[in-house]
């Protein structure tokens, strides 16, 4: 970053310049610096915030409404067990479909496919991941459930799990595709030459050469992609169903709800809630958690790449 | 071909594999087949969305782009949609695509390589990571709040909104933007410096010209990014169901409740009766008509520009 333009600045020497032109700078570095120290004050209101807010809803309640037999958030039932296994489920399923066809694709595009392949393909899953997600929401709801999901699984219900699940798989795997094309084709040329030279055949280089140099990267967008599932709100909160609350389930077929489907129903329409009441304050709690959980894992995903990094 | 000599053969022939390689030919076919899973459940996705909505544009037309919201199907329309996108895309361009781009040039070009410049680097990939519903709750509590505190109605206007979408999308802004600036090589910054520029006039003059595409691409991601969010919308007090315009006139626009795209389409999504399917899928294809179009001109910007050192 800085340390690239290091070496190019300036002796710091007689050539300063004038008066007026070190004015100038020096109001342009302010102005540019203030920027840099903008990103971080939103940092710190969106923590300072929901702390505030969700400490004021945990101390609203009784400790023991945070577990109940399902989330009711305007019955004062607040069990977060009920959005965890949902969140699980969600990403559980989401990943199951992401991360072979992602990793797949990564491989296919970084190992197998011709430039021109390359070239046009690419473009396609930048657009799928630009699909709005309630875009995405709807289509799992009105084609992904009776077409896919109640075919396969006949006891299934209309809004499902499953359904979402799915749904926001597709939305991730580009997201595990792209990052990992882009570790196996950082991995130098040589070694897949040194492979072939070996008498090597193009399966087993990859496998056995590419992937396990790229193993940092592949691992580093599996944890985004997790991370990514967890946060995606409104595929769920379309295809998921539940409105209002869900008992506590562990039904991938059935609706319910999860951390992000359950603040996108609080907030919204039938169930808005507003004031004070515990159940708007349990909003920012939610929040607080699912902050604190993606924030874990892309810290996480900092961490792998770090450690299991090797340098070419 | 005839010209080749017998060596030639004989070695040609014992470096080939002793027999096919079916393991490789069938791995090969599985990852074209993964490949092939997004292509299709995108053609798939656009196709079935417009099937659904093909009804709607044929018996509606354009009365379907400029009707109101209503809970009757059969008048209802996204005219207030493209209003409130419309303007949620003007306002971000304004707020995150400055800003965004000006800490960007800091970042690359200003700031000392010290602990607290990385600490902002990593807080700015962290935000990047942050759920879009989460920015939501930011802008619930920070910009609603602070726009009815003086006093713009209940804070819960295209303001406030578009505020919560600048927040979410200027980490992507800042991100992209390095990255095009790291791209310029170094030797672009000694020649201007070696002619005596200033550092502000080597990154007006130089640097930000030679790094506009790449800068432009993810200007325009993000701003398809913040056109089809809809979780913060929602958490920041965009209207569900229908509403009155107030007036016509641009303050009432910005002030009053307000509605957007990819919200409309959350909303009709929930409603229980068959006739708005057919009225989301609509609404889907002109959302995706423009998110689409943003995406595409910045892969076409992108392509166009990967230029070579």
């Amino acid at each position: 970053m800085a340390e690239a333009t290091f070496g190019t600045r300036p002796p710091n020497s007689p050539l300063v310049g004038t008066a007026s032109r070190r004015r100038s700078e020096a109001v342009v570095r302010l102005v540019l610096t203030s920027g840099g120290l903008l990103s971080m004050a939103i940092s710190l209101a969106i923590v300072l915030s929901l702390a505030y807010e969700a400490f004021l809803f945990l101390s609203s309640i009784d400790l023991s409404q945070l577990v109940a037999p399902g989330w009711f958030p305007r019955r004062g039932m607040f069990d977060l067990l009920t959005l965890f296994l949902g969140t699980a489920m969600v990403a559980g399923i989401a990943m199951l479909l992401a991360a072979p066809i992602g990793l797949a694709t990564a491989i296919y595009l970084s190992e197998y496919a011709s430039p021109r392949v390359r070239r046009t393909v690419k473009p396609v899953l930048e657009i799928l991941a630009g699909v709005p997600s309630v875009v995405l929401g709807f289509f799992a709801l009105t084609f992904i459930s009776p077409n896919v999901v109640q075919t396969i699984f006949p006891t299934a219900q209309g809004f499902s799990f499953m359904a979402a699940g799915l749904g926001v798989g597709i939305l991730t795997i580009p997201l595990v595709a792209s990052i990992s094309e882009d570790a196996m084709r950082a991995v130098p040329r040589s070694l897949r030459e040194a492979s072939y030279g070996l008498g090597a055949r193009r399966i087993t280089t990859t496998f056995r050469v590419v992937l396990p140099a790229a193993i940092s990267g592949v691992m580093a967008a599996m944890i985004l992609a997790i991370s990514r599932t967890i946060g995606e709100t409104m595929v769920v909160a379309v295809a998921a169903g539940a409105t209002g609350g869900s008992l506590r389930t562990a039904n991938p077929l059935g609706p319910g709800q999860t951390l992000t489907a359950a603040m996108a129903s609080l907030a919204t329409g039938s169930d808005q809630v507003t004031g004070d009441s515990s159940a708007y304050l349990s909003l920012f709690f939610l929040g607080l958690l699912l902050f604190g959980v993606t924030l874990l894992l892309n810290v996480a995903g900092d961490v792998v790449v770090r450690r299991t990094r090797q340098k070419y | 071909m005839a010209s080749r000599s017998a060596a030639a053969i004989v070695v040609q022939g014992s470096l080939r594999a002793r027999s096919r390689d079916w393991g490789g030919s069938i791995l090969q076919v599985l990852l074209v087949l993964a490949l092939l899973f997004s292509l299709a459940t995108l053609l798939v996705l656009v196709f079935d969305q417009l099937a659904k909505a093909l009804p709607v544009f044929q018996e509606r037309g354009v009365d379907f782009l400029t009707s109101g919201l209503s809970s009757n199907p059969a008048n209802a329309g996204v005219a207030q949609g493209i209003v409130g996108t419309a303007v949620i895309a003007v306002l971000v361009s304004l707020l995150a695509f400055p800003l965004g781009i000006g800490t960007a040039v800091y970042l690359e070009e200003y700031a000392p390589d010290n602990r607290f410049t990385r600490l902002l680097v990593l807080n700015i990939r962290n935000l990047a990571g942050v759920p879009s519903v989460v920015f939501g709750l930011l802008g619930l509590s920070v910009f609603v709040a602070a726009l009815a505190a003086i006093g713009m109605g209940n804070g819960r206007n295209l303001i406030s909104g578009s505020l919560t979408l600048t927040v979410l999308v200027l980490p992507i802004v800042i991100i992209t933007t390095s990255e095009a600036l790291r791209a310029v090589p170094n030797t672009i910054r000694e020649a201007g410096f070696g002619i005596g520029a200033s550092r502000w006039q080597v990154v007006r003059k130089l640097l930000l010209p030679a790094a506009s595409p790449g800068i432009l691409t993810g200007t325009v991601l993000a701003l398809s990014r913040a056109l089809g969010e809809t979780a913060p919308l929602i958490v920041a007090g965009a209207v569900l169901g229908s509403f009155s315009n107030t007036g016509a006139s641009v303050a009432d626009t910005l002030t009053g409740p307000y509605t957007a795209l990819p919200v409309i389409v959350y909303d009709w999504a929930r409603k229980p009766q068959e006739e708005f399917r057919a009225l989301t899928a609509a609404a889907i294809i002109v959302l995706l008509v423009i998110t689409l179009i943003a995406n595409a001109v910045a892969i076409v910007f992108r392509n166009r520009a990967e230029k070579t050192w």
